[in-house]
């Protein structure tokens, strides 16, 4: 499996660390009650088909969130975490 | 026998050894052509029966000739006969057999047969259990088996290697070599991949013309072209065994397995390619019939008996036979008799088959059976009137027709279609995407249709690729021998092979069917059929149709079972190549290790890092003795410890305190620069992630240290945070562990050894405890800080990683004049478990700050990463086994690491356990085994006596509870 890291370019998946779902960039606010922060921190779908994943780039340090179907395994996109944050 | 042809043939020039036995052969031979040629028929035993067995195949998909080459280390074991060449002083021998192959006393299985069917093992060896890994399973292992690994290390090279190209094209018969060609022509980037050595698939083992020419020629014109275009690369010898995701191929290439002295080339290679496209021209594989005894050596496949005829210039007999449906496999017959060599019969079951030269044909005949103990002598022949008459032949060919190489098709979930009119599998469409089958793996009868399909495929496929092409004038070619039905069976009641790998016949796969083994994945586990070597090559097709017959069913209905990787074994060897030793685990040394391997310290693994254990002196005998004079070194004079594998970020920026104060629960920012703080990292769970020292270097500039394991983590998690929860934030990060050699100078004597060593006079005054700044460092520009992981006054210094070695030197010389110098893991360990200080022993993932007594650290005054949930009332319950000191009270004066613990009185079990022990160690300094560990209500039981039990090592005693400070509680000793 091979990931486009927004600032290297298509990279092995072994340059690469997993993080679950992306929805772990939409931290809550300290007040957003329990039920916010257990879904936040516990509670993730098991879908058959597209989902988008967090990977750490090693070798520059970049979050990226991956595009990509649990059938298919097809990878359709990425792009850099701190891209979509600002 | 070597067959007498003219011109071309060259003399045999090289000898291999076959048991030990010389075998004189040609170049560019395999080990099967060689033995057929010497007339060498009898060459393995089969897996369960101990059959005696000959070569069936001339290719990769030979179930019978496994052998062993060479011995010892590089012993090989499981390899073809019909694909390994031969080279000068090639060792090969035979498998599983003892003591010989002629006379394998392990025979006596195959007049057991009768009781050795499918399922016999499941059924006998049930009861008793324990029989079965003692008893049974070694005893089967030992009979039922394949070659073996001479159980030492394998010193040869191996390789694996990756490469990316436009076009893969998987073999390299006349449609692949067509599809290579258009796809060269129009300027891709291509890759030929294929298995033999010599590119041409079938087309060496027939005898066609191609444009009017022999089919040698045009194929050795589009070597020729192919060799020569900058934007193609051959690989011969080469396996495509896998497909994976994003058009990703592996592949074995047997790189110097042919090779006499292969030196230090890899002996084989595992590719990684990575295509945009690729073909699909594998191939068929020729499949049998099953009739009584078929399994004797002798009988081979018709298109293999006449590969070696055609191609080598050897017939696998005197007098050959052919018992085919088709018309392809009358080739046989014709040019073996063409050659010279006798053609004593051709039986073929359909009625109106016709002659194709001058052999005796018997139409609407069946072959019955066979005999021959070591070796095919005669077959029986059951005419179209229904007469017996018995042939004698040495070699008799067989052919049931041809099954599409579909086998890369199913890899990604691809099930193959049956096709009705060539009674065979065809790869579904669209199996896997970017993948165009052409040619016999997709159904293509002919030479003509393989060159035609060969052409379509490539276009289509470069126009998948966005470039376009034109169709090119395809050759003229063979176009016909296509006519066949389908014939599985003869029936009887012997023994009829349908996959020889696995010593399956057609009774066993009826008797599946007949305990309701009917879907076709439990025959194939219930039988073994199509397991192990043969991986579905041989008979999967015939053991379907058999199934199918027994189940009342019809082929599409039975379905097949699952091909998956690899299609060609691949030695562990070559797919882990280069990660064996250092290339598993790679070494990292601190700047010291020259010199602390000169003093003799053993060292200990700390993540990838190796660091001293402890350092030996005349005289001492046991580890214990060395830590314990390290220990006392340091609390009555001064030692020097490196400490450069703790994790250094630098951290940069205006926002560079609010980043600290997010990512640690206490404050940073208030921070005077100059000092520095200890810090609890939390994860966001609310649980302890890290611990560490951050020093203020400037107004925003700060050094964050990390413990040894968790540098990787916490650099992520600083990546995370800041581009995933805070990127508004202007700060930057940069992980200096390697850039920065760190030494610890702790003891009464530190500021001493100091003196000598930083460029003075130093103000001491001007360095309470926890402060830091730069300073000169013998001349170099460098860093202190006054911290203490002993509890003793202490100070570590740190210098650019270059001048680490030298600085180390000069500390343990000076250190030595003052009665001080080295210390190891172990005193450091013994150190801060006198003085209570957690590492990740503690702070193991499942503690909360609560749980080591630093809730208050999470400060009230911000937010934090994990300050949410650590307040949930859960991690705050004071009954949760939190961190307390333990010392040994009953009769056994010690504590083990990893013992439970619970109340007097109670059984040790596990309901009843209130906790357990993480760090222990015994204390010179006062006089006592000590231990940090986690106990119910811990801090609320302080004085309480419990019990120690370690069910593992058998050790059980008394514990006092006590606070985890065990010495200098009021830290007088480190703030100087
Ligand atoms: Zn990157």
């Amino acid at each position: 499996m091979r990931i486009t890291c927004p600032y290297c370019g298509e990279r092995d998946i072994r340059e690469f660390t997993y993080r679950g779902h992306a929805l772990a960039i939409a931290r809550p606010a300290p007040d957003a009650g329990e039920a916010a922060w257990d879904d936040y921190l516990h509670l993730r779908d098991n879908p058959a088909g597209a989902t988008q994943d967090l990977w750490h780039h090693g070798p520059c340090g970049a979050w990226v969130i991956v595009d990509r179907d649990t059938v298919t395994h097809e990878v359709a996109g990425s792009k850099a975490v701190a891209e979509v944050k600002r | 026998m070597r067959l007498d042809r003219s011109g071309g043939d060259v003399a045999p020039s090289l000898s291999f050894t076959f048991d030990g036995e010389t075998v004189r052969a040609r170049k560019g031979e395999t080990v099967a052509a060689a033995l057929l040629a010497n007339d060498i028929r009898l060459v393995g035993r089969s897996f369960k029966y101990h059959r005696p067995r000959g070569i069936w195949s001339a290719g990769p998909e030979e179930p019978n000739a496994l052998i062993t080459l060479g011995r010892g280390a590089a012993q090989t074991p499981n390899q073809r006969a019909t694909v390994q060449e031969v080279y000068e002083g090639l060792e090969v021998s035979s498998q599983n057999r003892w003591p010989s192959l002629k006379t394998d006393l392990l025979s006596v299985n195959d007049l057991a047969a009768p009781f050795l069917g499918a399922g016999f093992y499941y059924k006998t060896f049930m009861w008793p259990r324990a029989f079965w890994e003692r008893v049974y399973e070694p005893v089967i292992r030992r009979a039922a088996g394949l070659g073996a690994l001479s159980g030492a290390p394998d010193q040869e090279p191996y390789e694996k290697a990756y490469a990316h190209c436009d076009l893969l094209v998987i073999g390299s018969g006349p449609s692949g070599l067509m599809a290579a060609l258009v796809a060269a022509r129009a300027g891709s980037d291509v890759i030929v991949a294929e298995q033999d050595h010599a590119l041409g698939g079938r087309l060496l083992a027939e005898v066609e013309e191609i444009d009017g020419a022999p089919a040698a020629d045009w194929v050795a014109a589009a070597v020729a072209e192919l060799e020569a275009a900058p934007n193609v690369r051959v690989m011969s010898r080469t396996t495509v065994t896998g497909v994976y995701d994003q058009g990703t191929y592996g592949a074995i290439e047997r790189t110097a397995m042919h090779v006499a002295d292969p030196g230090a080339a890899p002996r084989q290679t595992f590719w990684r390619i990575v295509a945009k496209a690729s073909i699909l021209a594998s191939g068929a594989i020729e499949r049998g019939i099953a009739f009584a005894n078929n399994d004797r050596p002798g009988v081979m496949a018709a298109g293999a008996v006449r590969a070696y005829a055609n191609r080598w210039g050897v017939s696998p007999g005197k007098s050959v036979t052919v018992f085919a449906n088709n018309d392809d496999a009358h080739r046989t017959a014709r040019d073996l008799a063409a050659a010279g060599v006798t053609v004593a019969a051709v039986i073929d079951p359909r009625a109106d088959a016709q002659a194709i030269g001058d052999y005796p044909l018997f139409s609407g005949a069946q072959v019955t059976g066979t005999t021959g103990r070591l070796g095919l002598t005669d077959i029986t022949i059951r005419d179209a009137s229904g007469k017996d008459q018995s042939v004698w032949t040495d070699c008799l060919a067989v052919s049931g027709g041809w099954n599409p190489s579909v086998h890369l098709t199913c890899h990604m979930n691809g099930r193959p279609v049956w096709n009705e009119d060539l009674a065979a599998f065809v790869p579904a469409p669209d199996a896997v995407p970017g993948l165009f089958p052409a040619g016999s793996a997709d159904g293509a009868q002919s030479t003509a249709d393989c060159l035609r399909t060969g052409a379509e495929a490539a276009i289509a496929a470069l126009e998948a690729l966005g470039q376009t092409t034109e169709a090119p004038a395809l050759p003229k070619a063979e176009n016909g021998f296509t006519g066949h039905t389908p014939f599985w069976l003869v029936p009887g009641k012997k023994r009829a092979w349908l996959d020889m790998a696995n010593d399956v016949t057609v009774k066993d796969v009826k008797l599946a069917a007949q305990e309701n083994f009917a879907s076709v994945e439990h025959m194939k586990r219930y039988t073994t059929q199509g397991m192990a070597p043969d991986q579905g090559k041989n008979s999967n097709v015939a053991a379907l149709a058999i199934l199918a017959d027994a189940t009342g069913r019809t082929i599409p209905q039975t379905g097949t079972t699952t091909f998956r990787p690899p299609f060609a074994p691949v030695p562990l060897s070559a797919m882990g190549a280069g990660a064996r030793g250092k290339g598993f685990a790679p070494e990292r040394f601190t700047t010291s290790h020259t010199a602390t391997e000169d003093l003799g310290a053993p060292f200990v693994e700390a993540g990838l890092w190796y660091r001293p254990s402890y350092y030996p002196r005349a005289g001492e005998t046991t580890w214990r003795q060395s830590c314990d004079r390290e220990v006392q070194m340091v609390r009555n004079a001064v030692g020097v410890a490196d400490v450069s594998t703790l994790g250094k970020i630098d951290i940069q920026g205006p926002d560079a305190a609010a980043l600290l104060d997010f990512v640690y629960t206490n404050m940073f920012s208030t921070l005077k620069v100059g000092k520095v703080r200890y810090g609890l990292m939390l994860r966001e769970d609310g649980h302890v992630m890290d611990d560490g020292t951050t020093a203020r270097l400037g107004e925003t500039h700060y050094v964050m240290t990390t413990t040894t394991a968790a540098a990787g983590q916490v650099m992520q998690h600083l990546d995370f945070v800041l581009q995933a929860l805070r990127p508004d934030w202007d700060v930057r990060i940069a992980s200096a562990t390697e850039q920065w050699a760190q030494f610890a100078v702790a003891g009464p004597k530190a500021r001493a050894l100091l003196d000598v060593v930083l460029d003075g006079p130093i103000d001491w005054a001007a360095w309470p405890f926890m402060s830091c700044g730069n300073i000169g460092v013998a001349g170099v520009p460098g860093r202190l800080f006054r911290i203490s992981f002993s509890g003793e006054e202490g100070f570590e210094v740190a210098v650019p990683a270059r001048y680490g070695e030298a600085l180390y030197r000069l500390l343990l010389s000076q250190a030595s004049v003052l009665g001080g110098g080295p210390y190891g893991m172990e005193a450091l360990n013994v150190l801060r478990i006198e003085k209570g200080f957690i590492t990740h022993s503690e702070i193991h993932g499942r503690v909360t700050a609560f749980d080591i007594g630093m809730e208050r650290m999470i400060s009230a005054k911000k937010d934090c990463i994990g300050k949410t949930m650590a307040a949930r009332p859960g991690l705050l319950d004071p009954a949760r086994e939190r961190l307390v000191g333990l010392k040994p009270t009953g009769a056994v004066k010690e504590l083990t690491a990893g013992a439970h613990l619970f109340n007097m009185g109670a059984e040790a079990v596990r309901l009843e356990d209130q906790g357990y022990i993480t760090s222990v160690c015994y204390s010179p300094t006062l006089g006592s085994f000590l231990g940090l560990g986690f106990l119910k209500s811990g801090p609320d039981r302080i004085g309480e006596t419990v019990q120690m039990v370690d069910h593992l090592r058998g050790v059980k005693t008394e514990v006092e509870v006590c606070n985890p400070v065990f010495f200098d509680p009021e830290g007088g000793r480190m703030r100087g």
